[in-house]
C-alpha cells in the first residue's frame, strides 16, 4: 500500500526569474514567462531533436547539439511545467521548464447573478471574475479588482478585492428604486459591465375603499407600491374576496395604472378583504 | 468508471489520506477546503468535484496518449478542452505521443462562485510522463508540481474549465 506524501504548499512565485535548471546535459531557464523568448545549452555535437511537451503544448524542432538551442518570443505560451527532451542517434539529454502566466492583464470573465431582482435586498447581487493575460492563462499572482454597481438617481456602491489564485468575488445591494444598474468589474484598464435589472418589490400595503354602485359593490385600490415607493407592475394579481353567511367569492383583478378596481354584488353584512401574493391588505364590511 | 480509489473525503477531515489498492492507481488525498466566497460548499457537491477532477486526468491521459480529442469531451470544456486539442493537434504533427500517468494528488478546493458556477480548487500532483515516437519511448520524466483548476457545471457533471500548472 502507497503513503501519502505530504505536500507542502508552495507559494506562488511569480515574475521571471532568472535562475537556470540544469537537468541531465540541458541547461535552460527553470521559469519563462509566457511567451518569451528562451535558449537551451545543450551538450555534444551533430544533429538531435529537441521536443517541448505538456498538456498545455508540444513543441519539436531540429536542433545542432552542443550550441544554443533558441525558442523565439511567442512559442511557448500556455502556462504550465513542460518537459524537454533531446534526442539524437547517441543520446537523450533531458530537462524541465514552467511557463507562467504573462504579468499583463488582457481579459476578465465576469460572472453577474442575478441578471433580475427586486429592490433593497441586502446582499443580493454577487459577482465573481477570473483573470487572464493575453493567451488565456489564469494570472494567479494578486491583483486588484474593483466592482461598482451605478443605479439610476442614486449613488454608486463601490468595493474593491484582491484576487487569489486568479479569482475574486463581491455582493453588493439591490438599490431602493427600480431601474437598470451597470454591474462593472475592473482591474487596471480592463472593465467588464453587465446589466441587472431591478424590479420592484412585493407590494409594501393594499389599501381600498369601497363605494355603492346601484346594487353593486365598487372596491378601488390606492396605488398600490413597495415599501420603497416604486410602483407595482401592472398586471401583479390583486385578491378581492367577499364572505356573506357561508358564501364566499374571489375575484382577481390585474393591477392597471398601478391600481386594481372591480365590482361585486352587494350583500349586506359582507366582509371584503383584499390581498396580492403574500400581502393582505384591509378590510370592509359592507352595511348598506 | 475509474475507482479511483478515493474513499470519499469524509465530513472534510483534515488532510484525509487515501490510498491506492492497485500499484497503477493514484494515491488521493484531500484536504479540508480553504474557501473564499459567501457559498457554502455542500460535501455531496465537494465529493462530485474531486472524483470529475480525477476522472479528468484518465481522460486527459488517453486523449494525449491516443493522440484523439474526442476523449476530451466528457470532461472538459472551454480554454482547457481548446488547449488540450491543440496539444493532440500539435502531437499529430509532430508524429509522438504522451503517456501522462498521475501517481498522487493532494487536493484542496479554494472557491466556490457566489452564484455556484464554479469551483477551483488547487492539486499537488506527481505524474509521469513518458514521450514517444512510433511506438518507441523517447524519454520519462518525474513530475510535481501544482495544478490550478477551475471547473463548471455541465449537465450531469463537473467539467474542467481552467487546467494550469504552476512553478512549484
Amino acid at each position: 500500500m502507497r503513503t501519502v506524501i505530504p505536500t507542502l504548499l508552495g507559494g506562488l512565485a511569480l515574475g521571471i526569474t532568472t535562475a537556470f535548471a540544469q537537468s541531465g546535459d540541458l541547461t535552460m531557464p527553470k521559469t519563462i514567462e509566457a511567451g518569451a523568448a528562451f535558449s537551451i545549452q545543450s551538450a555534444g555535437s551533430g544533429k538531435g531533436t529537441i521536443y517541448i511537451a505538456g498538456p498545455g503544448q508540444v513543441i519539436k524542432q531540429d536542433v545542432q547539439l552542443g550550441a544554443g538551442i533558441s525558442i523565439p518570443a511567442g512559442s511557448l505560451y500556455n502556462a504550465g511545467h513542460y518537459s524537454v527532451w533531446l534526442t539524437s542517434d547517441s543520446s537523450t539529454q533531458s530537462g524541465s521548464i514552467d511557463v507562467l502566466p504573462a504579468q499583463k492583464l488582457s481579459d476578465i470573465t465576469f460572472i453577474a447573478k442575478p441578471s433580475r431582482l427586486p429592490v433593497a435586498l441586502h446582499n443580493a447581487i454577487t459577482g465573481s471574475v477570473y483573470v487572464f493575460d493575453s493567451y488565456g492563462n489564469l494570472i494567479t499572482k494578486p491583483m486588484q479588482i474593483s466592482f461598482q454597481l451605478l443605479n439610476p438617481g442614486s449613488a454608486p456602491q463601490t468595493r474593491t478585492a484582491e484576487t487569489r489564485h486568479g479569482a475574486a468575488w463581491t455582493q453588493m445591494d439591490s438599490a431602493a428604486r427600480e431601474g437598470k444598474a451597470q454591474f462593472i468589474a475592473k482591474v487596471g484598464d480592463i472593465s467588464s459591465t453587465r446589466i441587472v435589472g431591478q424590479v420592484p418589490g412585493d407590494p409594501c400595503t393594499i389599501k381600498m375603499n369601497a363605494k355603492a354602485a346601484g346594487n353593486k359593490i365598487q372596491l378601488v385600490t390606492d396605488p398600490v407600491k413597495d415599501c420603497s415607493g416604486n410602483a407595482i407592475p401592472d398586471g401583479t394579481i390583486v385578491t378581492f374576496t367577499a364572505s356573506y353567511g357561508d358564501a364566499k367569492s374571489t375575484v382577481d383583478v390585474p393591477l392597471k395604472k398601478g391600481i386594481a378596481s372591480t365590482v361585486i354584488p352587494a350583500h349586506r353584512g359582507a366582509m371584503i378583504s383584499v390581498a396580492s401574493g403574500v400581502v393582505l391588505g384591509n378590510q370592509i364590511r359592507w352595511a348598506q | 468508471m475509474i475507482p479511483k480509489q478515493m474513499l470519499l473525503i469524509s465530513a472534510f477531515s483534515t488532510a484525509l489520506s487515501l490510498s491506492a489498492y492497485a500499484a497503477d492507481e493514484p494515491t488521493v488525498h484531500v484536504q479540508q477546503p480553504r474557501l473564499q466566497g459567501p457559498r457554502e460548499l455542500q460535501e455531496a457537491t465537494a465529493k462530485a468535484v474531486v472524483q470529475n477532477y480525477l476522472d479528468s486526468w484518465q481522460s486527459m491521459s488517453k486523449a494525449l496518449n491516443q493522440n484523439r480529442p474526442d476523449l476530451l469531451d466528457r470532461d472538459f470544456v472551454g480554454s482547457a478542452k481548446e488547449k488540450l486539442a491543440a496539444t493532440i493537434k500539435q502531437q499529430t504533427a509532430a508524429g509522438v505521443s504522451t503517456t501522462y500517468r498521475d501517481r498522487s494528488h493532494d487536493v484542496q478546493i479554494l472557491f466556490y462562485s457566489p452564484e455556484g458556477l464554479s469551483i477551483q480548487l488547487a492539486d499537488d500532483v506527481e505524474y509521469d510522463v513518458q514521450l514517444s515516437s512510433g511506438g518507441k519511448s523517447l524519454g520519462t520524466q518525474q513530475v510535481k508540481t501544482r495544478y490550478v483548476v477551475v471547473l463548471t457545471p455541465s449537465e450531469v457533471r463537473w467539467r474542467v474549465r481552467i487546467f494550469q500548472a504552476e512553478e512549484q
